[in-house]
C-alpha cells in the first residue's frame, strides 16, 4: 500500500507433496506480499491451496508437504529455509498465528492465564508477574468480562466465542508484526463473528500489525481486507485491492465465484452457477486450470498456464488481458 | 393448493434430559435438569411452499426438523403431517415414504461401503415401490440424472465424489420414495459457495418440477432469502419471528431479527461502522426469565424480564416482542 518494503514477501512459493503416484503440486508458483498494517485477505474453496499458503508461512506444513521452491522473507530475513528451533522462536513472536477451532488450538490442562503468561515469557524479557498483568490486560482488550477473574479458568469453561477470543489474545500477546488467521470466525456464529472481525480489524489498525486472512468467506473479506488474493488449484487467479475485485473483477473464476454468492438484500430466481468442480490436484488440466470450467475460454487457455497479468486494477492469471499490457501499457 | 398444510407443529416442544445421575444428584441435593431445545414452537408449512428456520446454534431448528420427521417425538405439543398425526401417519408406510430428510453433511450421511446406486435405490425396496429389478436400475438412473449426474454414476462409491455431487446423491435419495414433504437441515452449510449455488438452484428446479413442500433449516440468511416463502427466526428454543420472506427481509421487527441482519458481513463495503450485538446465546438449560433475548436486547424493558412474549401479529407477520407490542420499537 505504501512505499516502504513490504513486511512479508512471498516469492514463487511451489509446495509439493510426494506420493507414491507421483508429485503433487498443491501451491504452484504463488507471490505476493503484505505491508505493515495492512490485511490481506485469501479467498478460495475447499482445496484452492490457501490454508496450506498460510501454513507454509509458519512452518508448519504437514510433512510430507514441503516448500520446493521459491521463498519467503519476513522483513527481508528469509524465513523459509529455518532450522525448526530458530522457526519456533519466529512463531509467536515474529508470527502470530490463529486457526479455525478455538477448542484445539488451546491446551485444556493449563487455565487461559497460564497460557498466555508462558507465551509473553518466551518471547519478551518480562517476569512471571509482569506476563500474567499483561495476560488480563489482553482478555481485557479482547472483550473478555471480568478478565481479572476469568485468567484462571480453563479453556473448557469459556464458550465458543469467548474461546476464540482467548486465541485472538494468545496470537497478539507476544505482539508480532505479523497474523496469519485460518477462518478465524468459520466456527463461530454470526453475531459472535461480527464481534471478532471488528476486534481483529482494530487491532490490525491500532497496532499497526499485518494479517493474513484465509477464509472462504466474500462478506468477511470485503468487510476485513485492504487487499484480496483469490486461489484456485493452488494458484492465484487474481490479486488486487479489496474494492476491485469484489466490485469489478477481472478473472471470469473471480466473477463466477462472486456471481454464486447469494446476496442478501434481494432474492434472485436463479444463482449464478460455475458448472463442474475445481480439479483434484493430482488431476489438474493443461494450460489454465480453470479452462474446462471457464465461459470465456478460447484456445491459448488450453495450452499455456497463464501468469498474473495487469487486468484494470487488478492482476489476473488470465489471457484474456494478454493483450491489455501492451495496449493499455 | 389444499386447505391442510403439510406439516403443522401445534406449540410442540421436545426436552431432553440432561441431569446427572440419580446418586449424584441425591448427594448434590439437586432436581432433574431438562434442556428445552424446543419449547412452544407453532407453525405451518403449506403445500408446495418453503418454509425456513434461521437462527444460531444451540437455538433448536435442528431439533424442529427432527420433530417434523419423527426422528424425535415431541415433549409437548403436536405434530401434524397432512392433517394426521404424524406419530400415526409414520405408522404407516405409505405416509412414511412421502417424507424425507437431507441431511447437512455428505460426508456422513451415505453409506461409504454400498455403491450409489444401492444407496438410493434403498428407499424404493424399502417401501417396496419397484419390485422389478430392472425397472429399480431404470428410476435410479433416472434420478441420478435429474440431479445432474450421470446414470453410469450409479456403480460408483460415496468417496469417488466431491462434497456437492455427494450432496446431489443424498437429494436423489431423499427423491427415490417419490416424497412430497423434503426436510433440509443445512443442506449447504458444508459445501462451497459455488457449490452451494449449484445445490440450491437444483433445489429450486426440483420444487417447481416436482411441487415439492420444503422445511429448510440454515444458519445463513442470504441462503434463505433465495429459497424460502415463509421464514421462522428462532432464539433459544422458540420463534421470534414468523414472517413471509420478503417482508421479513424489507422490514424485520424482533430487534433479534435486526441484530441478525445488522451483523451478516457484505460485499457492499458502505464502509459502515457495524455494532454488534453483544453477549452469546445463553444456555437453554438455564434460559433467562422473560424473553430470553432481554439481556442482550436494546429495547429491553421490566416486562421483558417478567414476562415471555407470545407469537402475536404484527402487520403481516408474526412477533413475540413487547416492545413491538407496545410500539416501543422505532421501526426504520
Amino acid at each position: 500500500m505504501t512505499g516502504q518494503n513490504p513486511l512479508l514477501e512471498v516469492r514463487h512459493l511451489r509446495v509439493e507433496f510426494p506420493t507414491r503416484r507421483g508429485t503433487l503440486v498443491a501451491i504452484d508458483d504463488v507471490s505476493f506480499t503484505i505491508s505493515a498494517g495492512e490485511v490481506l485477505g485469501v479467498v478460495g474453496e475447499s482445496g484452492a491451496g490457501k490454508s496450506m499458503t498460510g501454513a507454509a508461512i509458519i512452518g508448519l506444513l504437514e510433512p510430507p508437504g514441503r516448500i520446493a521452491a521459491g521463498e519467503i522473507r519476513l522483513d527481508g530475513r528469509r524465513i523459509d529455509n529455518l532450522r525448526y528451533e530458530d522457526m519456533r522462536r519466529i512463531r509467536g513472536k515474529e508470527i502470530g498465528a490463529i486457526f479455525q477451532d478455538p477448542l484445539t488450538t488451546l491446551n485444556p490442562l493449563y487455565t487461559v492465564g497460564r497460557q498466555l503468561a508462558e507465551t509473553m515469557t518466551t518471547h519478551l524479557p518480562i517476569t512471571p508477574a509482569e506476563a500474567r498483568k499483561r495476560a488480563i490486560g489482553w482478555l481485557d482488550l479482547v472483550g473478555i468480562p471480568a478478565a481479572a477473574q476469568r485468567i484462571d479458568s480453563y479453556p473448557h469453561e469459556f464458550s465458543g466465542g469467548m474461546r476464540q477470543r482467548v486465541v485472538i489474545a494468545l496470537a497478539l500477546c507476544a505482539e508480532p508484526r505479523l497474523i496469519v488467521a485460518d477462518e478465524p470466525t468459520t466456527a463461530l456464529d454470526v453475531s459472535i463473528q461480527a464481534q471478532i472481525i471488528a476486534l481483529l480489524k482494530s487491532l490490525a489498525r491500532e497496532k499497526g500489525t499485518a494479517m493474513m486472512l484465509v477464509t472462504h468467506d466474500m462478506g468477511v473479506i470485503a468487510e476485513t481486507a485492504d487487499r484480496v488474493a483469490v486461489m484456485y488449484a493452488g494458484r492465484i487467479a487474481e490479486i488486487g485491492p479489496v474494492r476491485n475485485v469484489v466490485k469489478q473483477a477481472s478473472h471470469p473464476y473471480t466473477v463466477g465465484l462472486m456471481g454464486s454468492i447469494p446476496p442478501l438484500d434481494r432474492r434472485v430466481e436463479r444463482l449464478a452457477q460455475i458448472d463442474g468442480a475445481m480439479p483434484r490436484l493430482s488431476a489438474i488440466p493443461k494450460g489454465c486450470a480453470y479452462n474446462p470450467r471457464c465461459p470465456k475460454v478460447f484456445a491459448r487457455c488450453k495450452e499455456d498456464r497463464p501468469d498474473l497479468l495487469p487486468a484494470g486494477a487488478t492482476q489476473a492469471a488470465c489471457w484474456l488481458y494478454a493483450g491489455e499490457a501492451k495496449t493499455h501499457g | 393448493m389444499a386447505d391442510t398444510p403439510m406439516l403443522e407443529l401445534r406449540d410442540a416442544a421436545r426436552y431432553f434430559d440432561v441431569s446427572r445421575p440419580l446418586l449424584q444428584r441425591v448427594v448434590a441435593g439437586e432436581g432433574k435438569r431438562l434442556l428445552r431445545a424446543v419449547d412452544g414452537v407453532s407453525l405451518a408449512v403449506p403445500k408446495g411452499r418453503t418454509l425456513s428456520l434461521v437462527g444460531e446454534s444451540g437455538c433448536g431448528k435442528s431439533t424442529v426438523a427432527r420433530l417434523a420427521v419423527g426422528l424425535y417425538r415431541p415433549s409437548a405439543g403436536q405434530v401434524m403431517f397432512d392433517g394426521r398425526d404424524l406419530a400415526e401417519a409414520r405408522a404407516a408406510s405409505d405416509q412414511r415414504r412421502r417424507m424425507q430428510m437431507i441431511f447437512q453433511d455428505p460426508y456422513a450421511s451415505l453409506n461409504p461401503r454400498w455403491r450409489v446406486r444401492d444407496i438410493i435405490a434403498e428407499p424404493i425396496r424399502a417401501f417396496g415401490l419397484l419390485p422389478d429389478r430392472a425397472a429399480q436400475e431404470a428410476r435410479v438412473a433416472e434420478l441420478l440424472t435429474q440431479v445432474g449426474l450421470s446414470p453410469l454414476d450409479g456403480h460408483k462409491f460415496p468417496h469417488e465424489f466431491s462434497g456437492g455431487q455427494r450432496q446431489r446423491i443424498s437429494i436423489a435419495r431423499a427423491l427415490s420414495s417419490n416424497p412430497e414433504f423434503l426436510v433440509c437441515d443445512e443442506p449447504t452449510s458444508a459445501l462451497d459457495v459455488s457449490v452451494q449455488a449449484q445445490i440450491l438452484n437444483l433445489m429450486k428446479e426440483l420444487q417447481s418440477r416436482m411441487g415439492l413442500t420444503y422445511l429448510f433449516i440454515s444458519h445463513n440468511l442470504a441462503v434463505v432469502r433465495q429459497v424460502s416463502d415463509q421464514i421462522g427466526v428462532m432464539y433459544l428454543g422458540r420463534i421470534a419471528e414468523l414472517a413471509p420472506a420478503e417482508s421479513l427481509f424489507r422490514r424485520p421487527r424482533h430487534p433479534y431479527t435486526r441484530a441478525l441482519m445488522e451483523a451478516i458481513p457484505d460485499l457492499d463495503m458502505t464502509g459502515r461502522v457495524r455494532i454488534p450485538v453483544g453477549g452469546e446465546v445463553p444456555s437453554p438449560i438455564n434460559p433467562p426469565t422473560g424473553c430470553a433475548f432481554h439481556p442482550r436486547c436494546p429495547l429491553a424493558g421490566p416486562r421483558c424480564k417478567a414476562e415471555r412474549p407470545e407469537l402475536k401479529p404484527a402487520g403481516d407477520a408474526m412477533v413475540a416482542c413487547h416492545a413491538v407490542e407496545e410500539g416501543r420499537d422505532a421501526a426504520p
